[in-house]
């Protein structure tokens, strides 16, 4: 099955999204984050979506998801690199992110979550 | 991806031919599964593009068309979706036609109200597609089907 890999770095686990995703692909990313989290017992989780062309509000439900469920087992979440159009089409849309870090590019999401873990 | 000549919609509607006479060029891609809304992703960039759409317009319409196409295949059991290049003389455009012959919209006020949703969804797919458009129409019968006609103009 097609899955988009997590990898891991210390107590972070990083994702780059680099392909279009269809719906089961993100909720199969979901669901794999959510496990990396508690199997490497990690603190911090950092989503690359630099490549996506597109957020859409299941794309949108399944960021906020993640990072809530992140949340409950005791890891941060940060969202980098959206691009400026997605970003004006996501708030149109009406979708906020409520809840969700975001920085603008994985060296400031890095130092976002080097600071929140260190606190 | 094949095209929707293989599946027939029955629910028949006007919005199929509403800019009949700006069209140049149609392409029907079928509605089934999530694959078919990222190929319809793909052709909607691809048309965008080949008008010069600007990327912000290009984003908001791929947004807008993937929110209706998982609307045709969640709630309208699967479709199909016209693609259209459009130009009235002056300007060029892309336009879509959704159309399945699913149980219909029974309350469309209240469907194009965001946070509303039958399915456990956001609620934002109508009414925020239709933020996203130039132009949005949608055609229901209950028990018939819905069609939704969007087109972005190059600016």
């Amino acid at each position: 099955m097609e899955r988009i890999p997590i990898l891991r770095m210390g107590d972070l686990l990083l994702v780059t999204i680099q392909v279009d995703m269809h719906d089961r692909l993100a909720m199969t990313l979901q669901d794999d984050l959510t496990e990396r989290i508690v199997r490497d017992n990690a603190k911090g989780v950092l989503i690359d979506i630099s490549a996506l062309d597109l957020v859409d509000s299941f794309i949108g439900r399944m960021i906020s998801n993640t990072a809530a469920m992140a949340r409950v087992l005791d890891a941060q979440t940060v969202v980098v690199g959206m691009q400026p159009a997605v970003a004006i089409t996501l708030v149109e849309l009406g979708l906020t992110l409520t809840g969700v870090k975001t920085a603008l590019n994985v060296e400031k999401g890095m130092t976002l979550l080097g600071k929140s873990l260190r606190r | 991806m094949s095209t929707a000549t293989d599946y027939a919609v029955r629910f028949e509607t006007h919005l199929l031919e509403r800019l009949a006479r700006q069209r140049v060029e149609r392409l029907s891609l079928r509605l089934r599964g999530d694959e078919d809304v990222v190929g319809l992703r793909k052709h909607v960039r691809e048309r965008a593009v080949a008008i010069g759409l600007s990327l912000v317009d290009q984003t908001k319409l791929i947004t807008a068309a993937s929110e209706l196409a998982r609307n045709t295949i969640k709630y309208g059991g699967g479709g199909a979706a016209y693609l259209d290049k459009l130009t009235d003389g002056l300007r060029e455009g892309v336009g879509i036609v959704f159309v399945d012959s699913g149980p219909g919209i029974v309350d469309l006020t209240l469907a194009l109200r965001d946070g509303y949703t039958t399915g456990g969804g956001l609620g934002l797919g109508l009414g925020g597609s239709k933020r996203l458009v130039d132009e949005f129409e949608i055609d229901t019968r209950p028990g018939e089907g819905t069609a939704i006609a969007v087109v972005k103009w190059k600016r």
